[in-house]
């Protein structure tokens, strides 16, 4: 336990030192942010929170049910580009936005639930 | 007429007082259930009260059917952690009706995730129940992952298209209606081009005089379309109905009881055998609303409807399982 986190740390070290010299102080934590490369979408009392969320190419998005209730994400594009399987309470649906663009979607159980991944 | 919200009732023969506001009176005092009569179109009310004043042959009719709805099986978080033990008192209430119903309409949300084994857990509660002859329409609970594949195999024998159906009995004639497929972003329910078209050919060759009873998951009606509570190509379907003197329009979906006349048209809709839903507007979401244990059974229930041949009647029942 204790190895694995030194090396996490090490690597994150590692990670921090190449960043900082790679493209320099001044974008580091916008560097930061694309290396982490995930966000997060909420479904609490039947809404996605955030409703829109911007995020850089290559981002992985986790929406987790908060809810009692199922739900989905569900791509208003045609064809989709993303459908998840119903989630049920604490479930979550992860998906890789890979090109920029305009993701409109909503949960296909209760249609009035919509949202929007905007990928730069 | 003029000055009254839309959704009152506008004759109250009975001097109860339920309009939309005593009806949601009727709501807080849901252990005792609420009563109405259509006649020739016009729906008079009783509270539960009063039925002992009611001469038999205006309680009981000769076709007796009972509405259940939204039994969710497989939800298992408060304020209701058995459904099924709720749906077996359901199945009491039923069996120790007066008069015995001849079947049973189930508006949808039979399972909570689609799963085989929620439904078999129904199916095998259901077979307790002295009506034997079950028709159902799917809500958007039964039709998750498979846009209703599973659905329709069960439950969808002659039927057409999505699952949509009709029959007689007694001279009333039936339509169940499917209006929780395909639903659009930002939408509300929908019964969709083909659906409509059916609907309209399947009615043209009926009388006029002929009792009319429409049942469906998602409201026909405006309820809150905020919250998702109406169904948007409603209006098309109720046209095709406008020259029927009595129509019925049962639902489920807002595990409440809640109920509008129209001109010829009386819609209602029944509670939940799983979980009560809060008032449009009084909560921030329609998640399921948690209540004391003890107060459940009083805000589940089941809906008997009547219909008394030469009276034009139909008489809806309202009763808690408490």
């Amino acid at each position: 336990m204790r190895r694995s986190v030194s090396i996490a740390v090490l690597v994150a070290a590692v990670v921090i030192g190449i960043g900082t010299i790679a493209t320099g102080q001044n974008h580091f934590l916008a560097r930061a942010q694309e290396k982490a490369a995930t966000a997060e979408v909420k479904i609490d009392n039947f809404s996605f929170g955030p409703e829109v969320l911007t995020v850089a190419a290559g981002t992985t998005v986790t929406w987790t049910n908060r809810d009692d209730i199922p739900h989905t994400v569900v791509s208003t594009d045609d064809p989709k580009s993303f459908k998840s399987k119903v989630l049920d309470t604490d479930e979550k649906f992860t998906f890789t936005f890979s090109k920029a663009g305009t993701y409109p979607y909503f949960c296909s159980i209760h249609p009035k639930m919509t949202g929007k991944v905007v990928v730069k | 007429m003029a000055g009254k919200v839309k959704d009152e009732i506008l004759y109250d023969h009975n001097h109860d007082g339920i309009d939309r506001r005593g009806f949601l009176k009727c709501m807080a005092w849901a252990g005792t259930g609420a009563f109405c009569v259509m006649s020739g179109g016009v729906l008079k009310s009783y509270s539960l009260s009063r039925l002992p004043e009611l001469s038999g042959k205006e309680a009981s009719g000769e076709l007796s059917f009972v509405q259940i709805s939204d039994s969710h099986m497989g939800f298992n978080k408060p304020a209701n952690p058995d459904v099924a033990g709720t749906l077996k008192a359901a199945v009491d209430k039923i069996n120790a009706l007066s008069a015995a119903p001849e079947f049973m309409l189930h508006t949808g949300d039979i399972s909570h995730l689609s799963k085989p084994e929620e439904f078999d857990t129904v199916d095998q509660i259901l077979k307790s129940a002295k009506p034997k002859d079950v028709f159902y329409v799917p809500g958007e609970h039964d039709v998750l992952n498979d846009d209703g594949k599973q659905f329709l195999e069960r439950y969808g024998k002659g039927s057409k298209g999505g699952g949509w159906y009709s029959f007689d009995k007694k001279g009333t004639h039936f339509i169940g209606l499917v209006n929780v497929m395909n639903l659009k972003a930002g939408g509300l329910g929908t019964l969709g081009h083909d659906q409509l078209e059916w609907l309209e050919d399947d009615v043209k060759r009926l009388k006029h005089s002929t009792p009319i009873v429409v049942f469906a998951h998602i409201p026909l009606w405006s309820v809150y379309p905020e919250w998702g509570w109406g169904t948007e190509d409603s209006a098309q379907a109720l046209a095709y109905l406008k020259k029927f003197g009595s129509v019925t329009v049962l639902n489920g979906h807002i595990h409440q009881v809640m109920q509008k006349v129209e001109g010829n048209v009386t819609f209602h809709t029944a509670c939940s055998t799983a979980f009560p839903q809060p008032q449009p507007g009084k909560a921030d979401s329609p998640g399921p609303m948690k209540v004391p244990a003890e107060q459940l059974k009083s805000v589940l229930g089941i809906t008997d409807v009547n219909y008394v041949q030469g009276q034009h009647a139909l008489a809806v029942v309202d009763s808690t399982l408490a």
